[in-house]
């Protein structure tokens, strides 16, 4: 065992943790022309798309720089590298992968340059956990599919340019997963309408999205017609070691550390119940080993071992400190914490009645806690599907 | 950056576990276990021999002069199978002599306890859930050279076992807490065994009566913050031979679940007894990780070792006691017999949570640490 980084390594670091500090400074306003800066700045470092290869404009950095990139990052509460988390997070790597060259030439730039938003077409009313049961339907004619069905939770639609869309190409496949073809899609086509939903903390980043002979040309497909599932799987596997997740987590438990200092309980300093102590105790357990089982994953893929599905540990985790720690805040805070924005008697804006309303983002998107367990138990544990 | 093992450690995680399948199956354990003197001479002698009972002691004193991470990785082989003996018992009172001890008391007493010819034993705190200097109550009266004491020690850990007992007095009742090698045979010292509900770990009390210690067997630079320090290394050490018993105790009911059909379906399949075993999963993982960094700790960054073996012990004490309820309760009646192993393991999941601290005790410490990661200036030393 051996925690430390190479020469090389920590010069990297090194190098990030100047830049932050020059471009991150305090008194700086956080406003639009801030942002188009940092945009334009962190895209000349090659910092977008960092584990990109360079042909396709990325940086080819090595694991272990992602990683180092990504906590610093988290560390000093940096803006996105993009404007499109989704496009960086699995549809540009997904185009790598399974992408033409045409398509690599017209989608990657832009959204290595901020230029396009993206969003994800998987969830519809009545398929959610069973995605591959999809029924949004592609009929191929001459050179273009025509798409007629409904995605629902899309999260980011409302201002999306493009759609990464999973259909049924295939009504008769022996597999059902063999039926799915996935297709890059114009949010601008003709038949495409969006109906925001209103989420319970009154937020609506995600909608509905209907489709109605929706004209896709057929080179917008996205890998073979028929293996659109494998383009998902890939796609969802994306996600790298969740080491800049756990420095967020960290510094949400800092928070909650200063308001239980700063809260009183019935008269006296909530900081010395010994309830709330352990229980923020018990949280900081769960990041810590949050922070551990990353890094021995992260050993494993360093070391050239494949991952089955160990992250499902961490997002199991994930899922139950997003609750327990919005939980923690309002139920310390008592009548206050059910104070919104703006309301006298509010703390620190309301933000806290709002985080715990807010935790299906994280524990319900990209697989339930449910559907987590399941992965754990038959692919780790080898136990029959159910 | 590599938080992994090396080919040495894997290699000895392989010879242990050979060693004991071969040697130490379950029947047997129940068999030395439950006979006099709860622990057997032979494998342990054999164990001297292959350097496993002085792993961390160095070669000048007989030793291996390995890390605590190894001792980890012989930990979770003998949690794995319940192996009955004293090795965290003997480990702990070697790791003390080093910190503690004169050149001359090490070379007297380690090579014996790195051989197997002897075993050693910890009797230090009275008050055992306080883990201050106030948890050590017994005082000596001061006798010309020597100290007499005479009072009770209660659970101590492998006391049945041990040749030696390093025990904690006062040297008068506002005397700073000191540690002395206490020979088993001097007249006044017996020890009265105490069997808990795990057969696989024995207790007893030490009873010490009007016993003479000259002062040359106090460790001259024993204080209580050594003691301190050790107390972490006991929680590590239990911690990770517990990750070994609930790993275990993992695999039997997945197995069980896989075999066992009810309603025409293998009970594995069903999300009541499937979602559960993922959950464990998830507990075995985390606290794996939690422990091996503070192993780490120990040393290679003793600065960070009290926050990361609280949390590491605290998540154990809290969660392996309730995956051995969960165990037993999957099995059905036939876990509950005695007959059936899996019962072995629930009782060493009770076992180890008040060692070393439970899980209020290390919850509470590591708030009031209050050191988390972000604060600090590199990513991978906590």
């Amino acid at each position: 065992m051996d925690f430390d980084l190479s020469p090389a390594e920590e010069k990297f670091r090194a190098e990030v943790r100047g830049f932050l500090d020059e471009n991150l400074s305090k008194d700086k306003p956080r406003d639009r022309k801030f942002y188009q800066d940092w945009l334009a700045k962190v895209r000349a470092k090659r910092w977008v798309g960092f584990s990109w290869p360079t042909e396709v404009g990325g940086a080819g950095a090595s694991l272990l720089e992602q990683v180092i990139l990504k906590e610093e990052m988290a560390k000093r509460n940096a803006p996105p590298l993009g404007t499109s988390f989704m496009g960086l997070a699995w549809v540009g790597p997904g185009i790598i992968q399974y992408g033409t060259e045409a398509q690599k030439q017209r989608f990657i730039p832009d959204i290595l340059d901020s230029k396009v938003n993206w969003c994800t077409g998987y969830s519809e009313p009545n398929f959610g956990s069973d995605l591959a049961s999809i029924q949004t339907k592609a009929a191929r004619a001459g050179d273009e599919y025509v798409v007629n069905g409904q995605k629902i939770w899309t999260s980011g639609a409302p201002w999306a340019d493009w759609i990464i869309l999973l259909c049924r190409t295939s009504w008769d496949a022996e597999h059902k997963h063999d039926g799915i073809t996935c297709l890059l899609v114009d949010m601008k086509s003709q038949g495409i309408e969006v109906r925001p939903i209103e989420n319970m903390a009154g937020g609506a980043n995600f909608a509905t999205v209907f489709f109605t002979d929706v004209h896709v040309p057929a080179e917008n497909r996205l890998g073979e017609e028929g293996k659109g599932w494998a383009v998902t799987v890939s796609a969802l596997a994306n996600e790298r070691s969740s080491i800049g997740e756990v420095t967020g987590l960290y510094q949400k438990l800092e928070e909650l550390r200063a308001l239980v200092k700063n809260t009183k309980k019935a008269g006296r300093s909530a900081s010395g119940e010994p309830v709330l102590r352990k229980r923020l105790a018990r949280i900081e357990a769960r990041i810590e080993a949050m922070r551990l089982n990353g890094m021995r994953y992260l050993t494993k893929q360093l070391n050239g071992e494949p991952l089955s599905s160990e992250t499902s540990v961490n997002k199991l985790h994930r899922a139950e400190l997003e609750v327990e720690m919005g939980e923690f805040a309002v139920e310390l805070l008592g009548q206050a914490g059910l104070q919104m924005k703006g309301t006298d008697g509010a703390v620190e804006g309301g933000r806290w009645a709002t985080d715990a309303l807010s935790w299906p983002n994280v524990v319900i998107g990209g697989g339930t806690p449910n559907i987590q367990k399941n992965i754990i138990a038959e692919r780790i544990l080898g136990l029959p599907k159910d | 950056m590599n938080f992994g093992f090396t080919q040495e450690q894997n290699q000895l995680r392989d010879q242990i576990r050979r060693f004991l399948d071969a040697k130490c199956p379950l029947p047997e354990v129940r068999r030395i276990a439950n006979a006099e003197p709860g622990f057997s001479a032979a494998l342990w002698k054999e164990m001297g021999q292959l350097g496993w009972l002085g792993l961390i002691t160095p070669e000048a004193y007989g030793g291996v002069g390995l890390s605590w991470v190894d001792v980890v990785v012989v930990l979770e082989e003998a949690g794995r199978t319940l192996f009955p003996s004293p090795f965290i018992s003997n480990t702990l009172a070697q790791s003390l002599i080093l910190e503690g001890g004169s050149d001359a008391q090490k070379r007297a007493h380690l090579p014996d306890l790195v051989s197997g010819a002897r075993v050693a034993a910890l009797a230090l705190l009275d008050e055992v859930d306080v883990f201050n200097s106030d948890g050590v109550t017994l005082t000596g009266r001061v006798e010309g050279g020597a100290f007499v004491v005479d009072g009770l020690k209660r659970f101590v850990a492998d006391a049945g076992a041990a040749d030696i007992f390093l025990v904690a007095f006062r040297p008068g009742a506002a005397g700073e807490v000191r540690v002395a090698i206490v020979e088993r045979n001097w007249p006044g010292v017996s020890v009265t065994g105490c069997p808990t509900l795990d057969a696989t770990k024995r207790t007893g009390s030490l009873n010490l009566t009007n016993v003479r210690i000259p002062a040359e067997q106090l460790l001259p630079f024993a204080d209580f913050a050594v003691i301190a320090r050790l107390q972490d290394r006991g929680a590590v050490a239990v911690t990770a031979e517990g990750v070994g018993a609930v790993e275990q105790a993992l695999k039997i009911t997945t197995q069980y679940a896989k075999d066992r059909v009810q309603f025409g379906a293998q009970i594995g399949r069903y999300q009541g007894v499937k979602h559960r075993l993922s959950e464990i999963f998830v507990d075995v993982e985390s606290v794996r990780s939690l422990v091996y960094y503070a192993a780490w700790c120990i040393d290679q960054s003793p600065q960070a070792l009290p926050r990361s073996a609280s949390l590491a012990k605290a998540y154990a004490a809290e969660s392996f006691p309730r995956i051995g309820i969960d165990s037993v309760q999957l099995h059905g009646a036939i876990g509950y017999t005695a007959e059936y192993d899996i019962q072995l393991y629930l009782k060493r999941t009770k076992w180890l949570r008040p060692m070393f601290g439970d899980q209020d005790y290390h919850y509470d410490r590591a708030f009031a640490l209050g050191q988390t990661p972000v604060t600090q200036a590199s990513s991978a030393r906590a």
